[in-house]
């Protein structure tokens, strides 16, 4: 029996390898096979004989493994959307692409910045078409890898082109809060219209919108990554240079900082294409550790405003922080979802984001309540639609999720329900965007 | 359903057996809780052998069912025996399979409404149960 185990051990480490198969599916084919042995040993085979037979039947590796990986989707998310390429024929041709679209989105800014005579003078449309300078090569390099045929290329450009004309066709007033707002939420429109090429021309897929997500997450990490080390190269030149003088130092930041955060946005992508094993596990440590933490954070701020009942004096502009809090609560959110196991039983790490969703939309509506009703005296202001329309697309997010969280957690419905909740809700932020930067400028006459 | 299942005796379309490896297993799970291994023996036996999937294609198929929340499983190990990973049907893979057997049992009276007087297709092939 020992050359049969042997060869088992054998052919465990070589399952062990295929992409898509963890640990457990080892376990469970590990104890399939055996069970195969034994029986076809009972039956009069050799040991070898039986291994044999018994390997042929579990199937042709490769197939196996492009099931699971088909499968367990969150694994290995880059190979269902690299698919049918050969791997590592891939990565080493990436670069040069990448490569390409940074360089472009960089000369784009620097021509940009040059035009403007930034930062002597601060012209508006700087500001207002920051997104449209870098993204569309974002999509472009996406586009160019998913070899998207040319009906989808068009697809993919038209918002670009038709956001292009509509924020710098509008009329603003000068020092106009709408043109803030725009200038704030293009960005976010683009980066959903980067979603197209990036799932490869399609929308429906729940799967690819996952990836999405992900790919998110993982490209604000890469780009935070980038941002600090070019930070530091910066400041070392800086400190270098100073001793030349003659402004030396300062003409260096003003060159490099635009073009290389604008190409970094395209090599962060790529890095998160490519090199996405490793940062794989970062996600669920920083999930891990951040969840606890707000929870804490949000169930003794909730206690607090609830009990002291200072509900009556919010200020004008604390709508604006309680957005950013639902959206950081909102992204533990995806990213717990996106990094988990569908299939593991709820566990404490459940129900600990529970509680900070809940604190956070207990919160939330302590704040909202109060804001309705001082709008109702102050009346609407551009910022003031905008912020509440976003606190409530959140708000529906999030109680959804709270809701569909409690049933998980009772066992009354399966994980599955929680993604696809999440997946469903995404394009609402899209047209919530689109709707601050396309409808509000003209409601509110362009003030 | 995409998989790949190769079938060994008779020639059975690819997307028919995709098709029927979803209520099949969830069928045999329904009559009691299971390890792979077993269900795969379990398939044999009720298509007399006709109809025999590779073995590893059935284990992303009770994962997909996991994930979507018709079984759950919990690794166990017998007294006598070795450790196994264990499957059981849930409420929500009960109503799939009993929505899956009304889709079934439609096709198959549809046909058998067809070609039932030639005697191509007895009543009860693809049964009630």
């Amino acid at each position: 029996m020992d050359g049969v185990e042997t060869q088992i051990a054998e052919w465990r480490a070589y399952v062990a390898k295929a992409p898509g198969v963890d640990g457990h599916d080892v376990d469970e084919l590990d104890a399939h096979l055996r069970d195969q042995i034994a029986e076809l040993d009972a039956a009069g085979l050799t040991g070898d004989e039986a291994f044999l037979v018994a390997v042929k039947r579990m199937g042709d590796l490769d197939t196996l493994s492009r099931e699971f990986a088909r499968e367990h989707s969150g694994r290995l998310w880059k190979q269902l959307v690299l698919s049918g390429e050969d791997d590592s024929a891939r990565a080493s041709s990436g670069w040069f692409q990448a490569f390409v679209f940074a360089l472009a989105a960089a000369v784009a800014m620097q021509v940009a910045r040059l035009a403007a005579h930034f930062p002597d003078e601060e012209p508006e449309w700087l500001f207002l078409n920051i997104g449209l300078l870098v993204l569309p090569f974002l999509a472009g390099y996406f586009a160019h890898r998913r070899q998207l045929d040319v009906r989808r290329w068009v697809l993919a450009a038209a918002p670009f082109a038709l956001l292009a004309l509509v924020v710098n066709l509008y009329p603003f007033d000068a020092d106009s809060a709408t043109e803030i707002l725009v200038a704030l939420y293009l960005p976010v429109v683009l980066w959903f219209a980067v979603a197209y090429p990036y799932m490869g021309g399609t929308l429906r897929s729940h799967e690819r919108r996952m990836d999405f997500v992900r790919f998110t997450g993982e490209w604000v990490i890469y780009y935070a990554l980038i941002a600090l080390g070019g930070g530091v190269l910066l400041a070392l030149t800086v400190l270098i240079f100073e001793p030349i003088g003659a402004g030396v130092d300062e003409r260096l930041v003003e060159w490099a900082l635009p073009s290389g955060a604008a190409g970094a946005v395209i090599v962060a992508a790529w890095l998160v294409e490519s090199k996405q094993h490793v940062v794989e596990n970062m996600a669920p440590v920083l999930t891990t550790l951040f969840t606890p933490l707000f929870a804490v954070m949000l169930t003794a701020a909730a206690a607090i405003y609830a009990v002291s009942g200072a509900a009556g004096e919010f200020d004008r502009e604390l709508l604006g922080v309680f957005d950013a809090l639902l959206v950081v609560v909102l992204g533990l959110v995806l990213y717990s979802i996106s990094a988990r196991e569908p299939a593991r039983p709820a566990g404490p790490m459940d129900r600990v984001q529970l509680l900070a969703v809940a604190s956070a939309l207990v919160l939330d509506l302590l704040v909202l309540g109060a804001m309705v009703a001082r709008i109702g005296d102050l009346g609407l202001t551009p910022n003031r639609v905008a912020a509440l329309g976003l606190n409530l697309v959140l708000l529906v997010n999030l109680a959804g999720a709270a809701w569909l969280s409690v049933r998980f957690l009772t066992g009354r419905i399966a994980f599955h329900r929680l993604e696809r909740w999440q997946t469903s809700y995404l394009p609402v932020f899209a047209i919530w965007a689109a709707t601050v930067v396309v409808a509000l400028p003209p409601l509110f006459a362009f003030d | 359903m995409t998989s790949s299942y190769a079938w060994v005796g008779m020639n059975i379309n690819k997307d028919l057996v995709a098709a029927s490896a979803t209520p099949l297993v969830l069928a045999i799970l329904a009559e009691d809780e299971s390890y792979g291994y077993s269900i795969l023996k379990r398939v044999r036996e009720l298509s007399g052998g006709d109809l025999e999937w590779t073995d590893g294609m059935l284990y992303p198929l009770l994962h997909r069912l996991l994930r979507l929340g018709y079984v759950t499983t919990e690794w166990r190990t017998p007294p006598e025996g070795r450790r196994r990973r264990y499957y059981a049907i849930t409420d929500e893979g009960r109503a799939a399979l009993a929505e899956q057997q009304r889709q079934w049992v439609t096709v198959t009276r549809a046909l058998g409404g067809v070609w039932g007087d030639s005697g191509w297709l007895p009543a009860t092939a693809l049964g009630e149960a």
